[in-house]
């Protein structure tokens, strides 16, 4: 035992000497390691952290650049600013919770497929294409489907002699309407992998231990769901709060969402001399985002704790 | 992990076990090809087999996850042959990843019995003894995702013996694991299937496995069941070619079959029944009938040896070129190194011949 | 249900290309008739040629520009600095908690700076390139992490430069080509993004596609869907022949053929 010891303690010994004598150039590789990150994080800090900082201090200052809470005064006090605030939640909400329950539908629809099937790659590329890149497409989509000329608007007028004017489409619920179809397809893009990651292996267990599908889905599989669905929800929810293409493709007067209003801020900013209640209702939103994108956060965390 | 042998859940309550002529296609596949298997109560079978042999949906058929499109599967003499899966009360023990995350190992082992109506005090005691019996009394209240890939495989036999099932189902239960873990667990499965003395079916391809652990092994290929026997039988007096060639090492060596007898390389060995019986024949024999001799110009080589603690296995080349691999006790294999010359020699035990 | 749902996302897809193709009413039948003329007119508005060669060159420089900040910086921090790794993360997957509108606002300042000291340069639609490559970061993030973490990256980096390999040879001979899907990926994606980007172009006031789409749709609706549905084909195709390269598809049909019949 104490041979064992000295043997192996003299190695680490004789170790220590070129060891010592090279500290100093590890560490200044080291640092080096660090130097090739840094066009990655000026870049990074040119176009996205000092944008959000521009934003961020200058929603606390006047025109004159000096120190300032009018900004955020505007902000809860007027009536326009508070109204949009809330038709944006709204709007993120109702389309988050529809989307996420028939996306999730459908998700599981596409899961019990075949798993290499070309049905089910097409079905994702198309709920790519309609989830992420549409805005200003997708209601021109709508355009053609609800419209005043549109497919469905002139079927029903022509053919069901009904008084069918499409006016709906661009109000508020039109523009439901609209986003519940870009959310749709993000649910399934987010949650297929949660659905992809539940395993035969368990429901075949609980079935031999006795459970059928309604013990199955109560006590293992929902659970085991619960975090990925409900972390869905909120990307689905900052998704819609966000959007401002379609929003302003579909309702082009006016500044009836956060963003629009955001927009609006922007472009008469000179105008109202209120340069920088802009900049207030941008951090605003950033909080809220933020926030939900933290929650966000911690649930997937959760999530990805119990699978792998 | 060393036996602390706690008491056994249930003894000797074993139950017979039927298969009875089971056919399974999957579209032009046939995955059953009329298998017939008698358990007896208590008994461990293995079902050995290379992939897509069967013998998982042999197993999955009796667990009730998969039918059977013809015949019967009989249970304590009553036919379970479309009754559901969770109404079969068979305890199953997957692959891997069967523990549900989402719960403790006490909570997986008292799944099956909240099912079936036990109070929470009932439930937590036998989870907690179960447990215990598999060795992890103290790991109550980890998650899946916190333990290693044997311990997950030991919470998942509590979880299938704690519902007292009529029948244990192991389907490849070791074949995730590390080498050691696997030696390790299996005695210890081994050990508690014997003491609680449940009829038990065990599905692996790993012959190794099969024969230490089967009271009886069954070798399966391509659905149909090739031989079924005890593990000395299978491994000396192999019935058919693929049994003589899947289980085991063979070594490969021509010879000349005359009045049921082999002569390879000079002498004369008993064939088994089944081989060929007249003309060149290829006969199959293991690395430990063959011997080695050190013997100048008698034109084989030693080639490699490899040392296996107690055994030594030593390549041969032979003038042809080909190479046969014999096995010995280490201590008769002092005199060999590589490059010396040496002479082959067969025991004669029975061996199977194929012709050519 | 199931049905419903889908004629819910198909419908407005068909009804695009009912709408595109609506022809003149037949004078004498008063019938109305089918004709490509909304798709021959694209050419007959120049700014719409325009909006969509400046989007397909941001598109081109996006997609180099991202995989030449990202692809090295991703590779050194799993091969050196794993420390780093949930930094360069956060920072990838920052744009997501950061609505573009907002950028728009806090970018502006710095545009108009670009506007008055670089001159012509500064007014050209290509400088969105630089906020694009931002936008883009969160899903070209994903796609190339998920084909490094399918690789043992490390072990192959220590493999190469054991056998004399320089960082740069190790990293484009030896990384890149094991993890082409998922650049693939991440520059299909990219492509998609900036044809698709709306917000920031049209508060800068740059013409791209999706400009023109919009201002031309107050004009000439036909010619708009005509165009917003060649551009959601176009990004459908792209994105389905890459479903096929893409990470992972490979292991799930691994996966598949092991598992019993």
């Amino acid at each position: 035992m104490t041979q064992l010891v000295t043997r192996s303690a003299s190695p680490s010994a004789t170790a220590a000497g070129p060891a010592s004598s090279g500290a100093g150039a590890s560490r200044f590789r080291g640092a080096g390691n660090y130097l090739a990150l840094i066009p990655f994080h000026v870049y990074v800090g040119l176009f996205l952290v000092l944008p959000t900082l521009i934003v961020t201090i200058g929603s606390f200052q006047d025109q004159a650049g000096s120190l300032t809470l009018d900004n955020f005064k505007a902000m809860f006090t007027n009536e326009q600013f508070i109204g949009s605030f809330m038709k944006s939640l709204q709007l993120a909400l109702i389309t988050a919770i529809l989307g996420a329950i028939v996306g999730g539908l459908l998700a599981w629809a596409v899961v019990r497929g075949n798993p290499n099937g070309i049905l089910r790659q097409l079905v994702i590329a198309a709920c790519g294409v309609l989830a992420q890149f549409g805005g200003v497409m997708l209601a021109f989509a709508f355009f053609a489907t609800f419209g005043f000329n549109g497919l469905i608007t002139m079927f029903l007028k022509n053919n069901l002699g009904m008084a069918a004017d499409g006016s709906w489409l661009y109000s508020l619920a039109g523009l439901a309407v609209v986003y519940t179809y870009f959310q749709i397809p993000l649910m399934l893009i987010v949650f297929l992998p949660s659905l992809d990651g539940l395993r035969q292996e368990w429901y075949d267990a609980s079935a031999s231990l006795g459970g059928g599908a309604w013990s199955f889905w109560r006590n293992v599989g929902g659970p085991i769901l619960a975090p990925s669905f409900l972390g869905a929800l909120l990307l689905l929810f900052t998704n819609a709060f966000s959007a401002y293409a379609t929003a302003q493709a579909v309702i082009s007067q006016g500044c009836a969402l956060i963003t629009q209003q955001i927009a609006c801020q922007m472009q008469s900013e000179v105008i109202l001399g209120q340069e920088n209640v802009g900049k207030a209702l941008a951090l605003g939103m950033i909080v809220i985002v933020s926030a939900v994108m933290a929650v966000y956060a911690y649930i997937q965390r959760r999530a990805s704790r119990w699978v792998k | 992990m060393t036996s602390t042998s706690p008491t056994p859940a249930a003894a000797g309550h074993g139950v017979a076990v039927v298969f009875e002529e089971m056919h399974r296609w999957y579209g032009p596949v046939h995955a059953l090809d009329g298998l017939s298997i008698d358990i007896a109560p208590g008994e461990l079978i293995a079902l050995l087999g290379p992939s897509g042999c069967g013998k998982t949906t042999a197993l999955r058929a009796l667990g009730g996850l998969d039918v059977v499109d013809q015949g019967r599967i009989l249970v304590d003499g009553k036919d379970m042959t479309t009754v559901p899966a969770n109404k079969r009360n068979m305890g199953i023990v997957f692959q891997a990843y069967s523990l549900f995350p989402n719960m403790t190992a006490r909570d997986n082992v008292a799944y099956g019995l909240r099912l079936r109506g036990v109070d929470a005090d009932a439930r937590k005691k036998k989870a907690d003894d179960m447990l215990d019996l598999v060795g992890l009394g103290k790991q109550t209240t980890r998650y899946p995702h916190q333990m290693s890939g044997g311990q997950q495989q030991r919470v998942a036999l509590a979880r299938a013996l704690a519902i007292e099932p009529k029948v244990l189902l192991l389907d490849e239960p070791l074949s995730a694991l590390d080498a050691k873990v696997r030696r390790q667990l299996r005695e210890e499965i081994r050990r508690i299937q014997i003491m609680v003395g449940i009829t038990t079916l065990f599905v692996t391809h790993d012959q190794e496995e099969a024969l230490a652990m089967g009271d009886r092994v069954g070798v399966m290929s391509q659905g149909r069941l090739e031989q079924i026997a005890a593990p000395a039988e299978l491994y000396d007096k192999p019935k058919t070619r693929f049994v003589a060639e899947f289980v085991g090492l063979t070594n490969r060596i021509d010879g000349t079959v005359e009045a049921g007898r082999i002569n390879l390389l000079g002498t004369s060995l008993p064939l088994l029944p089944g081989s060929a019986t007249s003309g060149h024949a290829t006969a199959l024999v293991r690395p430990e009938s063959i011997r080695l001799a050190a013997q100048t110009g008698s034109g084989a080589r030693v080639a490699a040896i490899s040392f296996l603690g107690s055994m030594c296995r030593v390549q041969a080349a032979m003038p042809s070129g080909e190479i046969l691999i014999a096995q010995m006790a280490a201590s008769d294999f002092v005199s060999l190194q590589p490059g010396t010359e040496v002479s082959v020699s067969f025991l004669p035990a029975p061996v199977f011949a194929i012709a050519d | 249900m199931l049905v419903a749902v889908l004629a819910y996302l198909i419908l407005p897809l068909i009804a695009m290309l009912e709408f595109s193709t609506r022809g003149d009413v037949d004078p004498v039948t008063k019938a109305a008739t089918r004709s490509l003329q909304s798709y021959a007119a694209i050419f007959s508005y120049p700014n719409l040629v325009d909006g969509i060669i400046a989007s397909l060159e941001i598109a081109a420089l996006t997609v180099v520009g991202m995989l030449a900040i990202l692809v090295p910086t991703m590779v050194w921090t799993v091969v050196r600095v794993p420390r780093m790794r949930r930094v360069v993360e956060f920072l990838c997957l920052l744009p997501l908690a950061i609505p573009a509108i907002v950028i728009v606002v806090g970018i502006a300042p710095i545009y108009r700076f670009i506007g008055q000291h670089l001159g012509p340069l500064g007014a050209s639609p290509l400088t969105l390139t630089f906020i694009d490559i931002i936008l883009v970061l969160p899903y070209s993030y994903r796609a190339i992490d998920s084909s490094l973490r399918g690789i043992d990256t490390a072990t192959l980096a220590d493999a190469a430069r054991s056998l004399g390999a320089s960082w740069p040879r190790t990293i484009f001979e030896v990384i890149v080509p094991n993890i082409r899907g998922g650049v693939l990926s991440a520059a299909v994606l990219g492509i998609a993004l900036v044809l698709g980007e709306f917000t920031i172009s049209s508060l800068l006031s740059f013409n791209t596609v999706q400009v023109v789409i919009y201002l031309l749709g107050k004009r000439d609706p036909f010619v708009s869907v005509a165009v917003s549905l060649l551009a959601l084909v176009f990004a459908f195709v792209l994105l389905f022949v890459i479903s096929r390269f893409a990470p992972g598809a490979d292991n799930r049909a691994q996966r598949a053929a092991e598992e019993p019949a």
